[in-house]
């Protein structure tokens, strides 16, 4: 494996220029203006006419689901659902069972993800021991293990008790760590089902009014200043919540943020068919908070595109939407809703979403491998899409272990032809190989 | 029409032959015939995966004086306290052969989810679903005001009704609101702010929070029930303040006009919401709308099962 050499021929560089791509060894080795020569003998020429390559994918916020409940997803099959979608690099989020509270279960997650091969999985951590909300979880254990775990995040719960939060704060300026916070007032939403608004008065579901995050928001961007640490907010989903980023960031607070793929595509009115395919956590929301996430991320307000892949089994989708579970698929299609909603639109360039997708994402996680420029010695993460062609989502060929896909039957545009995860192809014509056998 | 889910599906034609098929099955009824040979052979399931004596009992006495058969399958002692899921139910249903099947659930929606989906074949009647619709009372009810107050009429145009109470969590005032104003009734609801829901604004009604200055304009005021543990969630202080503004007692009763009715969903916190002097008063028409419950469900099994409703007059 390690020896084979790739020459990708003709794809477009995020910048708009077109050029021919050698990669061996794991790096780029040379670049050059496109050639009408064939490649060398050993090489293996990839023809990508037409095509946008890109740095590998980065994905802040993934649910991985191992250890606990493998019959959700694995590290493995999430991989192989990253590779499939354009990514080189996954952030397992922490709410596994047993809890990713411990260096323990970070390393477990960081060792699998190795053994995969597929990508890197980087293990974010609990803010919180259990997840609980009370005390804070060992996070300079799990700072210093060979997971070197940067990001902390009780992702699904709320770090509410705002004491706690500071601390949190505090404590990660040690070693440049972030809070990545899932802006979530508890008390607001007890039992909430969907966006509190018109659809959900009118459907007799328990509402999650806007003001439940944004007033999180508020006041973590005012703690992240007091105490000069980093903050990361989790899929921000409201116009209210873009509006507080973008004054924290003017006053020159350190907050970061990212928006999911479903965010910006799809609105609450799809929970009037009662499937709770279309159920998540934060909820879809209305078409004026959608348009405000799309001139936020294209500004930059938010930083960066986040799956928040939430793979669950069939059993819990399933049923009445009250007794479902939150969350819904992501990797496979986060770049194709992407290129929908942000560049066919006409609100960012590939640039931009190099930067959103790949390079931000990885700076904010530290992962120093990921995120690089495109250029001679650069890591070999990268990733061809072929804006041109459309493909029609079949949740029984997803990658993933789940088919809780909200786009099943949707043409999406933007294929991912190729995956290159440190020279390796991990995915060829679309198609995810085989890695380590 | 193959299933009764919202009254959002119904066009004010469909909703209007519901109410004549009732008003010719409770004219037979009131005749020598009490039991019509229509849907004999046919299996209803009363599927009440929350309790409710009143509507079960309706839909079972409905279904058999159309001499279907009815198997009345309850939340206690069923598979469906056992943790059985929604679908495995249903397909247990379709596997005993039910051409309908009735479902009253505490989850908004599942009505809507048994129909959507390929676990089984038959018609489903949402007999009310979470804090969603409750189609079949809102019918009931407005066969109850056109009977009382149409004057002839097949639709209620120029008729005000208050709907007083949990508004929020009622899924009565949701089939109420769409049905009367589809027949052309004027809705006022009236409740504190705290049980409107955000987004009411875009409902086709009005709404106050002062019942003393709507009942003086109202030809009908609905009471709702009001459950004991929105005391504890925060809606309002506590029974007595509530009885105080939104309760229906004798001194506020006066403030109607003359022919005025007073309506009741049940079951009744009498001394809460209504009290005893309400509940039992002439204007009430309360034990009438049990009675027009029957008559209306028949109407909807068979415009659902049986087809058309103009067969009901020449079977007489």
């Amino acid at each position: 494996m390690n020896s084979v050499k790739y020459l990708i021929k003709g794809a477009i560089l995020p910048n708009g220029e077109q050029k021919d791509i050698a990669i061996e060894d794991g790096l780029i080795t040379a670049m050059s203006e496109i050639s009408a020569t064939n490649s060398l003998s050993e090489q293996i020429l990839i023809d990508a006419k037409g095509s946008r390559v890109l740095p590998g994918l980065v994905d802040l916020h993934t649910h991985l689901r191992q250890p606990g409940r493998e019959d959700a997803e694995s590290v493995l099959s999430g991989s192989r659902a990253g590779a499939k979608g354009g990514f080189t690099a996954l952030s397992a989020m922490a709410n596994t069972s047993p809890v990713a509270d411990s260096a323990g279960v970070v390393e477990q997650v960081f060792r699998l993800g190795q053994e995969a091969g597929y990508l890197d999985v980087f293990p974010i951590g609990a803010v919180t021991e259990g997840l609980l909300g009370q005390s804070l979880s060992e996070i300079g254990a799990m700072a210093d293990s060979m997971a070197r775990v940067r990001i902390f995040s009780d992702d699904g719960n709320c770090v509410f008790d705002p004491l706690l939060m500071r601390r949190a704060l505090e404590y990660v300026k040690k070693f440049g760590g972030v809070i990545a916070q899932h802006a979530q007032d508890p008390r607001l939403t007890i039992g909430s089902q969907m966006n509190e608004g018109e659809i959900s008065a009118r459907l007799g579901l328990k509402g999650w009014p806007s003001v439940a995050e944004e007033a999180i928001i508020a006041r973590d961007v005012l703690l992240a200043d007091h105490v000069k640490s980093r903050l990361h907010i989790c899929h921000v989903t409201t116009a209210g919540g873009v509006e507080i980023i973008r004054w924290a960031k003017a006053r020159g607070i350190d907050v970061t943020a990212e928006v999911t793929p479903h965010h910006l595509l799809l609105t609450d009115d799809l929970a009037g068919t009662y499937d709770p395919v279309f159920k998540v956590n934060p909820p879809l929301r209305t078409s004026t908070d959608v348009h405000a996430l799309r001139e936020a991320l294209a500004e930059g307000v938010l930083d960066i595109v986040a799956t928040d892949h939430a793979p669950h089994p069939t059993e819990s989708k399933e049923c009445e939407w009250q007794e479902a579970a939150f969350g819904m698929l992501g990797l496979e299609t986060a770049l194709s809703v992407v290129q929908k909603t942000m560049v066919d639109s006409g609100l960012m360039d590939w640039q931009q979403v190099a930067e959103r997708m790949s390079h931000a994402p990885a700076r904010i996680g530290g992962y120093q491998n990921h995120g690089q420029e495109i250029a001679v010695g650069s890591p070999a993460n990268l990733v061809l899409v072929d804006p041109s062609r459309n493909w029609q989502v079949d949740r029984d060929l997803t990658m993933s272990k789940s088919t809780n896909t909200p786009y099943h039957g949707h043409t999406l545009p933007g294929v991912v032809t190729h995956t290159f995860f440190k020279g390796h192809a991990t995915v060829i014509d679309s198609v995810v190989q085989k890695i380590g056998e | 029409m193959k299933h009764l889910l919202s009254i959002g599906d119904l066009s004010a034609i469909e909703a209007t032959t519901i109410l004549d098929t009732a008003t010719e099955l409770a004219r037979a009824s009131d005749g020598q015939i009490k039991k019509l040979p229509t849907l004999r052979g046919r299996t209803i399931v009363n599927l009440f995966a929350e309790d409710s004596t009143r509507t079960r009992i309706s839909f079972e006495a409905a279904a058999k004086r159309l001499s279907a058969d009815v198997i009345n399958f309850s939340a206690k002692g069923s598979s469906i306290n056992k943790g059985e899921s929604l679908k495995d139910t249903a397909m247990t249903l379709q596997a005993m052969g039910a051409d309908a099947v009735v479902i009253r659930h505490g989850a908004s929606g599942a009505a809507q989810r048994l129909a959507d989906n390929q676990w089984m074949s038959g018609s489903v009647i949402n007999a009310g679903d979470g804090t969603h619709e409750h189609p079949s009372q809102a019918l009931l009810d407005a066969f109850t005001l056109r009977k009382h107050l149409g004057n002839g009429a097949s639709d209620l145009q120029g008729i005000h009704v208050a709907i007083v109470g949990d508004i929020l969590h009622s899924r009565v005032a949701r089939s109420n609101v769409l049905l009367l104003s589809l027949l052309g009734a004027k809705v006022t609801l009236v409740a504190p702010p705290t049980l409107l829901p955000i987004g009411v604004e875009s409902w086709p009604c009005a709404f106050s929070y002062d019942l003393d200055s709507v009942l003086p304009l109202v030809d009908a005021v609905m009471m709702l029930r009001v459950q004991q543990e929105r005391m504890m969630e925060l809606f309002f202080p506590n029974a007595r303040e509530y009885s105080r503004y939104y309760g229906l007692n004798a001194e506020r009763m006066r403030l109607l006009k003359q022919r005025s009715i007073v309506m009741h969903p049940g079951p009744m916190n009498r001394g809460l919401e209504i009290s005893a002097e309400v509940a039992d008063s002439a204007r009430s028409v309360i034990t009438e709308q049990v009675s027009n419950g029957v008559s209306v469900r028949m109407a909807i099994l068979y415009v659902l099962l049986a087809g058309s409703p103009l067969e009901v007059g020449s079977s007489k």
